[in-house]
């Protein structure tokens, strides 16, 4: 198994177990929105809604950048969870090479003890 | 072992990792039962190489199979898939071959960003260690090869995104 890194995924499972931050994120799946934006469209104060977006920040579920005095949220790279994708896919590419790979070894095992008998003869 | 013997799936694979083991470094291992010689000439042998290196399992065949495993030779490994219209290349130049311990090749498909694979075969008590390291060029490199999904292809991002959006979902409804 690849190893994955725990303390992100917990962190993405947190962020998840909120039913704001679950609606930050379909919002920012139609488009990208200020922190002002969200905390209107969620009926919270700015203070309570920088609270969700940190959180989701933290998983790296969202990124925020700063333009002047507004921050703009939108979907996060979510690099780790993708290079743990990535990582195992390419691991089971492996894997599949090695167990075709093992046939061809064992078959060349074979021939070895054949010729080797041979030559004893 | 006879033909019949052989298409038959081996009960007990042995397990192979895959780790990111730094900022530029990818790291496979695996354990073969068979002595490192044996393993290494399946590793340096184009006809040897054509049964193994596209699993059936991932639906790529080789279209051709060329190596000369030889320090400075060159391979170049063409594939087909049914996704892809065009066949996919890979090629590079051998800079170290060592029987039966070690192999370095180049991979020049990407350019300047392609990494130099090491692949090292110990031996003990009559099996082998396998190692194979993928060094980048730099952080950037390895990131990029991460991102473009390339290697394996984008499939499995798009799974993970298949994954987030169910699990956010089925979340929401709740």
């Amino acid at each position: 198994m690849v190893q994955f890194p725990h303390a992100r995924l917990d962190a993405s499972f947190s962020a998840l177990s909120d039913a704001t931050r679950r609606g930050v994120l379909e919002q920012l799946g139609h488009a990208d929105a200020s922190i002002t934006d969200l905390a209107e469209k969620f009926h919270m104060t700015l203070t309570g809604m920088k609270k969700h977006v940190g959180v989701l920040e933290q998983a790296g579920l969202v990124a925020t950048e700063k333009v002047g005095r507004v921050r703009t949220c939108k979907l996060g790279p979510r690099r780790l969870e993708q290079e743990t994708a990535w990582i195992e896919g390419y691991r089971q590419l492996w894997a599949s090479r090695f167990d075709e790979l093992d046939n061809v070894v064992d078959e060349l095992k074979q021939k070895e003890k054949i010729d080797g008998r041979k030559k004893r003869e | 072992m006879d033909a019949r013997r052989e298409s038959e799936p081996n009960p007990v694979k042995n397990h192979t990792t895959a780790e990111r083991k730094s900022e530029r470094e990818l790291v496979v291992t695996r354990t073969f039962n068979a002595p490192a010689r044996i393993v290494f000439e399946a590793w340096t042998k184009p006809e040897l190489l054509l049964r193994w290196w596209a699993p059936k399992s991932f639906g790529v065949s080789f279209v051709s199979c060329e190596a000369d495993v030889r320090v400075g030779g060159t391979y170049r490994f063409v594939f087909a898939h049914p996704a892809s219209e065009q066949p996919m290349a890979f090629f590079g130049r051998y800079i170290e071959v060592s029987p039966p311990s070690r192999l370095v090749w180049t991979n020049d498909e990407a350019g300047d960003g392609g990494a130099v694979t090491t692949v090292t075969f110990d031996e003990k008590g009559g099996k082998t260690l396998l190692v194979m390291r993928d060094l980048y060029p730099s952080k950037e490199a390895l990131d990029d090869a991460i991102a473009s999904g390339s290697t394996n292809g984008g499939e499995t991002f798009e799974q993970l995104d298949e994954l987030l959006v169910a699990l956010g979902a089925s979340v929401g409804r709740s």
